[in-house]
């Protein structure tokens, strides 16, 4: 579990460069309301402290978490969004290992239906706010301003599509304040830092192969079927593969074990099903990036998927 | 020799620890102070215990008959005499106890008459039952008797016999030095097994670690002239399970159901074949074998060691260190820490480990498994264990089934990679035997519930019988009754037709013989019991006997007054 901390780093490293050392702010909190919820089921479950303590799993929640959230968000906000994640979606349901559901997808999902509009204030890029001027904002002493803050590039393309008749995606795209070369003016770099981290754990074997690729593949093959029949309408795949949580859940989120398939087949049509189903709401569903809700759909899956796609096991695999 | 190699999934890569117990050549143990041979040493039947206490034995007599076909002999380790045929704690984690012949040595070393065997001229049966009368058992752990294994199948050519030599448990050497200094005689015992089973090829599979025991065995083969393919197999654990060393060697795959012989190939450890090759063309029974003395001692070495020698004198000659709290039987992945350190050496044991803390560090709790698939990957037989695990977890016995528990050949290899430490092959093995003991149980209810029925079934049958019986005595009796009714009717009538008593007398002449047969039988058996004497009368003291005639007289005089009194008794 650590060492999935670790692969976030470069990650972290380029959003605190790039969109203010606010996050690292929001990584503390989330982990010390993350560590306080676990110690506190741990003690009403007579489980040993120190033991689960350490291994590390309640962190990943944590900075899955505030690596989701908005970076201004109110500093109760992920607060609450911790804690739901670690005493609800995980230890009542049994405590680690139990959870049908990946416990910071589940605190994404209840935030971004119980407060919208917290949760979909991001900062613009652009804007260059000083590290107590954040610090004020996500600790509310100072007011929030729209002017702070704004969509995130994927809402705002999606938005722009939505309202203007004969708008073209290069058309949005042009727009330097909020994009780059490909994606989201600096939110490219920062899932680039993402895709390394998540290929070192594959490297170092932490996590396989098989959710990953089929993830980026399922999220990317439908990207680019419907940018190749309509450029204008559709952005292409490397616009979507670089924007938003893709990556992040591709190699961090998706891949959660406890929550996802354990076959390889399974994992295969766990993690394609999380992409195509990602793509589906943040272009044609209401909010504009459906990681969370595609991994929580999956999640429903994986029992079932699991059952389905049994390897054949040693001596048995002529009969099918 | 080029040779196509196959690849087994999963496995992983302990350190081998094997170097230590390289260094020095075989050693002969000297003879114990007493020797504790256990008779069950193979799987299949008990023997029989053949010598009794205060027998005197010779080296290699047999003492223990192999009881039905899957079962073999046990023989006298050394000369000397037979003290007590008792219970005696056995090498096994549960520290049962087992019928074991205890033998305390002379110090002669005296052997029995030994004959060899010119196999080539004996029918095949004849040879297996001399391996059986031998003692000849898997070596390599299993102890399945060998002639059990010697029958190919009449439907499926025998293609390949495998030998096992790739000992890949991690501290085992006892089958590296066997191949490395007896190479000549398990090859010619390679050769027993080739001629009994008739593959088109021979092949022995070694562990690329190996490469003197590689070189000594192509020597051999090249020196008795056989054709025999030696081959290096990659090192990896578990490429010494008999499935996994036949998957690599011939890419077939056993499963759980079925047998090898079914797919056309035969697996041998190369010490079994030691052993018949010694059965055979020496006439010596198995009586020792070697082990490897290795683990937390000065000085790690193999010792050809007699079956029934105590541990802890085998181990003191290793010298084991200060800290040594115990002995680990077998290797560190599949073995298992004898419950006491007093427990025989058996045909089972190819190597005993001095444990201790340093060397094997107690292992971190264990965590909840979160499903990682880590030991899903290492499984050899590509099980899914965590599933098996939940289940088994949660006595769920019937889903661990349909997740083939049973295919599980325990190698460890689950446990030794799972990252939350969970000891995944104590559950499998927990599971399996409970599965066991429910069948076991469900059998004895089973087999009541047919008694029960059964005797359901015959109770009826009897009462049917019974009735049936019955109504048909009625019916003669009515139809008697109607006749002699018509006679009598008829004898009225005056008319004496013979006509209508003839019936009558028929049916008289039917019961009459039946009646008289009848009170015969009565006759005779109140003759008999008069006859019979009461017992245990001859030694009597005249007091005794007069006592005895007082009641016989009471008795003759007593019997026709209870007679006569019992109709006023039953009448009141």
């Amino acid at each position: 579990m650590t060492q999935v901390c670790l692969a976030l780093l470069p990650g972290i490293a380029l959003y605190a460069w790039l969109l203010g050392p606010a996050i690292l702010i929001q990584l503390l909190l989330a982990s010390a309301s993350a560590l306080a919820a676990e110690a506190l089921m741990l003690k009403l479950m007579h489980k040993p402290l120190g033991l689960f303590l350490g291994d590390g799993s309640a962190l990943v929640t944590a900075w899955l978490i505030a690596l989701t959230f908005p970076p201004l968000a109110p500093w109760w906000l992920i607060v609450v969004g911790t804690a739901f994640a670690v005493i609800i979606a995980k230890h009542l349901y049994g405590g680690l290992g139990q959870n049908p559901f990946n416990p910071a997808m589940v605190a994404f999902a209840v935030c971004i239906v119980s407060f919208p509009a917290l949760m979909s204030q991001w900062p613009a890029l652009g804007l260059h706010l000083s590290f107590g001027e954040q610090l004020q904002v996500v600790f509310g002493l100072a007011p929030r301003i729209d002017a702070l803050s704004g969509a995130t590039p994927l809402d705002t393309l999606k938005t722009g599509l939505k309202l203007g008749e004969n708008v073209d995606v290069a058309q949005l795209l042009a727009n330097q304040e909020i994009y780059g070369q490909f994606a989201g003016r600096g939110w490219e770099l920062i899932t680039g830092a993402y895709l390394l981290g998540g290929l070192w754990l594959c490297w170092r074997g932490i996590i396989t192969w098989h959710v990953p690729t089929a993830f980026i593949v399922g999220l990317g093959s439908l990207a680019a079927a419907l940018w190749l029949y309509n450029p204008a309408q559709f952005a292409s795949p490397l616009f979507h593969l670089f924007s938003g949580g893709a990556m992040l859940g591709a190699f961090f989120i998706a891949t959660d074990p406890v929550s996802g398939c354990t076959t390889p087949r399974g994992k295969l049509i766990f993690g394609a099903g999380a992409g195509i189903l990602a793509y589906l709401i943040r272009v044609f569903g209401g909010y504009p990036d459906g990681i969370a809700f595609a991994v929580l759909l999956m999640n429903l899956c994986a029992p079932v998927i699991d059952l389905l796609t049994q390897p054949a096991i040693f001596g048995m695999k002529d009969k099918s | 020799m080029l040779f196509n190699l196959f690849k087994f999934n999963g496995g992983v890569k302990p350190p081998t620890n094997k170097a230590q117990s390289l260094t020095l050549p075989i050693a002969q143990a000297p003879l114990p102070s007493r020797l504790v041979v256990p008779l069950h040493q193979s799987i299949g039947g008990t023997p029989k215990p053949v010598v009794q206490a205060g027998e005197r034995v010779l080296k290699g007599q047999l003492i223990g008959e192999a009881d039905g076909w899957i079962s073999s002999a046990v023989h006298a380790p050394t000369s000397g005499m037979v003290v007590e045929v008792g219970m005696h704690m056995q090498p096994h984690p549960s520290g049962l106890d087992a019928l074991c012949v205890v033998i305390e040595p002379d110090g002669h070393d005296e052997w029995i008459a030994r004959e060899p065997l010119d196999y080539r001229t004996l029918p095949p049966e004849a040879v297996r039952e001399h391996l059986q009368r031998a003692g000849v058992v898997g070596l390599g752990g299993a102890v399945f008797p060998t002639h059990g294994k010697l029958t190919a199948s009449k439907t499926v050519p025998m293609q390949e016999l495998v030998i096992n030599g790739a000992e890949c448990e991690p501290f085992i050497t006892c089958d590296d030095l066997l191949m490395r200094e007896r190479a000549e005689d398990v090859v010619r015992g390679i050769g027993i097994f080739r001629d009994l089973l008739q593959p088109q090829k021979v092949l022995i599979g070694i562990e690329d670690n190996k490469p003197e025991a590689i070189a000594a065995m192509q020597a051999a083969v090249a020196a008795v002239g056989e054709d025999f393919a030696v081959i290096a197999v990659p090192t990896r654990y578990p490429a010494g399970g008999a499935k996994q060393l036949i998957r690599v060697l011939t890419s077939k795959e056993v499963p759980a159901s079925k047998r090898s012989t079914d797919l056309g190939v035969q697996c041998f450890n190369v010490a079994t074949a030691y052993t018949a090759w010694r059965a055979i063309a020496h006439g010596e029974p198995v009586i020792s074998r070697l082990v490897t003395v290795t683990g937390n001692v000065d000085t790690p070495r193999n010792y050809e060691v007699l079956i029934g020698t105590p541990m802890d004198e085998l181990l003191a000659l290793a010298g084991p260190q200060a800290d040594t709290d115990g002995i680990v039987m077998g290797g560190p992945m599949m073995g298992f820490l004898v419950p006491d350190t007093t427990v025989p050496v058996v045909k089972a044991t190819n190597c005993l480990i001095a444990h201790s803390p340093k060397l094997f560090p107690p292992k971190a709790p264990e965590m909840p498994c979160i499903r990682c698939g880590s030991c899903a990957q290492a499984c050899p037989h590509e099980l899914q264990p965590f599933e098996m695990y939940w289940h088994a977890r949660s006595k769920n016995f019937g889903k661990t089934q349909e997740f083939h528990i049973f295919d599980c050949i325990e190698c460890g290899c689950c446990s030794f990679v799972c990252p939350s430490r969970i000891p995944l092959v104590q559950y499998f093995r927990f599971a399996k035997s409970e599965i066991w003991a429910r069948e076991r149980e469900k059998k004895a209810a089973d087999t009541a519930k047919d008694r029960f029925e059964f005797k359901q079934f015959r109770e009826e049958r009897e009462k049917a019988e019974k009735a049936e019986k019955l109504a048909k005595a009625a019916a003669a009796q009515a139809a008697k009754k109607a006749a002699e009714a018509a006679a009598a009717a008829a004898a009225e009538a005056g008319g004496a037709d013979t006509g209508t008593s003839a019936p009558a007398s028929t049916v008289d002449s039917e019961i009459d013989p039946k009646k008289a047969a009848i009170a015969a039988a009565m006759a005779r058996a109140k003759a008999q019991r008069e006859a019979a004497q009461p017992k245990n009368t001859e030694a009597l003291t005249p007091e005794q006997q007069k006592e005895v005639a007082e009641i016989e007289a009471r008795r003759q005089a007593g019997q026709p007054a209870t007679a006569a009194s019992e109709p006023p008794a039953s009448g009141a």
